[in-house]
């Protein structure tokens, strides 16, 4: 880093949480990577005298910061907000249990969603769940705030959640570096009767909750992370993580309650900063969580009523919601071409996403990574995406449903990692419940979406180290699964005969789409020979163009252009290939029947 | 010296510019100023429009720019240039790279490609300066320093010594690639007003 000096950093906010967590004593961390908090993951590891693991899913990830916090070490769970609902189980019941050394469970919400498949705002889960939530609004107090965390858990025996947003995470910002206190000294203690949940036991710890949580409040009252900032003129604001700096900048002047800790809430403060100003508003982004609570106290407030509940905010949108009338003219935006993400030039999704493409009556029950982008035009070759898991379950509920006349039209598809993630059970169900559809696993070797994190069918560890790697073919094998076929996905021929022949086959056979992710640092150093148009034999036939792939473009010709390069008048345009974002995978010489698409020769 | 500002840059996943929007923050740091960035990671990284948020003064909270107020916008892009009109402002500076990258509905002759689309942003009197960076890139030999180039042309428009960009290549750029990023520094800082 440049900026980096004795005393100060330039860091995102993951890396100064990474900082934070191993200066506040955290020595082993657990998650599955997610957008936006993946980068936490992998920083964190890199400190001495810490652990950090991917998990195969966020319940494993919490249930591993869970024991090690057992055994009396700090630790920390990661996730990004959907991953929470993979994770609510353990989180509801260790509220109850409690910790031995501090546990931090941190949630990287996604408002406008950005790289996810909802928007929910999980500082719900903190009511429900009845645990102290801290929420930081820039790179700097988020590192902070991990160590607060930390001494929260301990002093009140609790999970102490952490919730960031994409502007925190993405976000970098100066950060103060500081040195790591003490870290405890893990060891084995027995106390059944706060760590085995039953009823007997849980009944008591139940009780625990309440008191603890009624002590969270008190201390809400004079924690340095809630604070009142004075200021001018009769409207105060109440606001917490980015919302706060959006409130700073359209209003420098006025009185603010900045909240750091989100649940519970400094009920006397609130109180008093209401009293203080003659009109109150409530700034956040997502579900009016700190209106409803305030609401609750009887005090009268705007929020959303003016401030939109849906989308991020920014300090433009917080000043014309106060002040209309302040709104500045701006340039209107034009109508343009949009640009969306697209499966990479070479990406083995797509010569099995063009197989299905071909199947007219094919449902696609999908799933998520990189290969739900399969959905676009011109493959469109996905009906269904819900969450990590459900392209198995959902297919086999459709077949359930229609009985025989799903019968060689259900399919479901997912990838390596989310097969590890939440595939399996599904997939045993299937067999065990005796479904009809087909389950595709789209092996890229990797967990591409979030940027390759390495997982349980990889063969490497977080760290680079080799480990274990799952037999794709002998676990399903060993779920029951009757025929288990392996394709290679650039193989277009070879990718349809075998989908035909196992979706129209009445039992769940499984496909193993086996190519690696061509960005793997592997792929790139491979270099592959690339393709090359030649344009006197492209008849405009658009077969290659079909196949959606970034380094093919179509350009339309005029009937006199077209006898002009001596094509035949009607000839509407004609392909080519962009050689240099060809990453020669060859898909698309595959379906070219005019000889128009050449390898070129080694050199 | 300008008090604080706001830098937009966008353009295509894949085209460098996190870097040269690292480049850009490092310097304003080194100039004294606090600094935010806000970026997008994850989806937006395949191929889609990507965009970074600087912004610099004496205290900085917001990590976004607002609309109407990015002073500069640097464009890798001709229709990522043209995409951020709301954000700009009529004396923002759009410093444009004049390469084209044809979104897919285009690659896949369902749009075109809108002609002569800058006099969108020369019509209503911003200062466009655009600039062939790839050529520049081309030039000093090395195809990966476009984003550099597009830093060096936008640098004009910055109170910031450009020898302070010079340091933070040297010190953010490994070694062997480090003459030619600043090779092409000077050639996008000349290419403004050459
Ligand atoms: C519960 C949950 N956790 C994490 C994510 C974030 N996420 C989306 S796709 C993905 C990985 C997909 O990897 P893989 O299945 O191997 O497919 P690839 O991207 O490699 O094609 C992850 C971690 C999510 N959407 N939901």
């Amino acid at each position: 880093m440049v900026f980096d000096n004795e005393t100060k950093l330039w860091l995102s906010g993951n890396e100064a949480i990474a900082l934070g967590a191993w200066e506040a004593g955290i020595t082993l961390a657990s998650g599955y990577p997610g957008t936006p908090s993946t980068e936490i993951m992998g920083h964190f590891g890199q400190y001495d005298g810490v652990y950090a693991e991917w998990a195969p899913n966020e319940k494993v990830g919490l249930e591993v910061a869970i024991g090690a916090s057992f055994a009396g070490s700090r630790a920390l769970a990661t996730m990004k907000h959907v991953g929470l609902n993979v994770a609510a189980d353990p989180l509801f019941t260790a509220a109850y249990t409690g910790v031995r050394g501090g546990l931090v469970v941190l949630t990287a919400d996604d408002p406008e969603m950005h790289s996810s498949q909802n928007e929910q705002d999980n500082r719900n889960y903190a009511f429900a769940a009845k645990l102290p939530m801290l929420e930081p609004s820039d790179p700097a107090e988020a590192k902070e705030m991990i160590g607060r965390a930390i001494s929260l858990s301990e002093e009140l025996d609790t999970p102490v959640m952490f919730r960031i947003t994409t502007r925190i995470a993405h976000v970098k910002g100066v950060v103060e570096k500081g040195s790591r206190g003490e870290v405890p000294t893990p060891g084995i203690e027995r106390m059944p009767a706060k760590l085995v949940m039953l009823p007997g036991n849980a009944r008591v710890r139940r009780r625990a909750v309440e008191k603890r949580m009624a002590a969270a409040a008190e201390l809400a009252e004079t924690l340095p992370e809630n604070r009142i900032e004075a200021g001018r003129g009769s409207r105060g604001f109440i606001a917490a993580g980015t919302s706060y700096n959006y409130v700073k900048e359209a209003f420098p002047e006025a009185p603010v309650l900045k909240l750091g800790m989100v649940w519970p809430l400094p009920e006397k403060m609130i109180r008093s900063f209401a009293e203080s100003v003659e009109e109150l508003v409530i700034v956040e982004e997502l579900d009016p969580f700190l209106e409803l609570h305030i609401r609750a106290m009887g005090i009268d407030c705007h929020g959303e009523d003016i401030i939109p509940n849906q989308g991020e905010l920014n300090s433009h949108i917080v000043k014309t919601a106060v002040e209309p009338d302040s709104a500045p003219e701006l340039f209107e935006p034009l109508e343009l071409p949009m640009r969306p993400p697209n499966m990479c030039a070479g990406c083995p999704h797509r010569g099995l996403f063009y197989g299905l493409s071909k199947m007219k009556d094919v449902f696609v029950s999908g799933d998520i990574g990189c290969y739900t982008l399969g959905f676009l035009p011109p493959l469109s070759a996905m009906d269904a995406c819900v969450c990590m898991g459900a392209s198995i379950s959902m297919a086999h509920g459709m077949s359930k449903a229609l009985g025989k006349e799903g019968e060689g039209k259900l399919v479901a598809v997912l990838g390596d990692s989310t097969f590890m993630h939440s595939g399996m059970t599904g997939l045993l169900n299937t067999v065990y419940n005796k479904s009809s559809a087909t389950t595709i696993i789209l092996d890229n070797r990797i967990t591409a979406m979030t940027g390759h994190q390495q997982n349980p069918a990889s063969g490497k560890t977080i760290s680079g180290e080799p480990a274990s790697a799952i037999d794709f073919e002998q676990l399903c094998t060993a779920l029951g699964v009757p025929r288990v076929v392996v394709i290679n996905p650039h193989d277009i021929d070879e990718t349809r005969r075998v989908l035909k022949e196992e979706i129209n086959s009445p039992d769940p056979s499984v496909i193993i789409s086996r190519a690696p992710c061509i960005l793997l640092p592997e792929e790139v150093r491979r270099k592959k020979p690339t393709y090359y148009t030649n344009l006197d034999n492209c008849t405009g036939c658009t077969a290659c163009v079909q196949m959606g792939c970034p380094a093919v473009s179509w350009h339309p010709i005029t009937p006199e252009e077209a006898v002009e390069r001596g094509y035949r008048e009607k000839q509407r345009g004609y392909a080519e290939i962009t050689e240099v974002q060809c990453n020669g995978c060859g898909q698309c010489a595959a379906v070219c029947k005019f000889d128009a698409i050449t390898r070129r020769e080694e050199q | 010296m300008k008090q604080s500002g706001n830098i937009l840059f966008s353009g295509v996943g894949g085209q460098g510019i996190l870097l040269a929007s690292e480049l850009t923050a490092h310097a304003q740091l080194a100039g004294g100023y606090d600094v935010k960035k806000s970026e997008v990671h994850g989806m937006a990284q395949r191929g889609g429009s990507v965009e970074a948020h600087l912004r610099y003064g004496e205290r900085v909270y917001s990590p976004l720019i607002d609309p109407g107020s990015a002073d500069i916008l640097v464009a890798f892009e001709i229709l990522e240039a043209v995409r951020y009109l709301p954000y700009l402002h009529k004396d923002s500076a759009v410093v444009v790279n004049t390469q084209k990258i044809l979104p897919p509905a285009v690659a896949l002759g369902k749009a075109t490609y809108p002609e002569d689309i800058l006099s969108e942003l020369t019509s209503r009197k911003i200062n466009v300066v655009p600039l062939d960076a790839f050529a520049i890139a081309e030039e000093v030999g090395e195809l990966r320093t476009v984003n550099v180039a597009m830093v060096g042309a936008m640098s004009n428009f910055l109170a910031v010594d450009p020898q302070v960009f010079l340091d933070v290549i040297d010190r953010a750029v490994k070694k062997p690639f480090r003459e030619v990023n600043k090779q092409a520094f000077e050639a996008g800082r000349a290419a403004v007003y050459a």
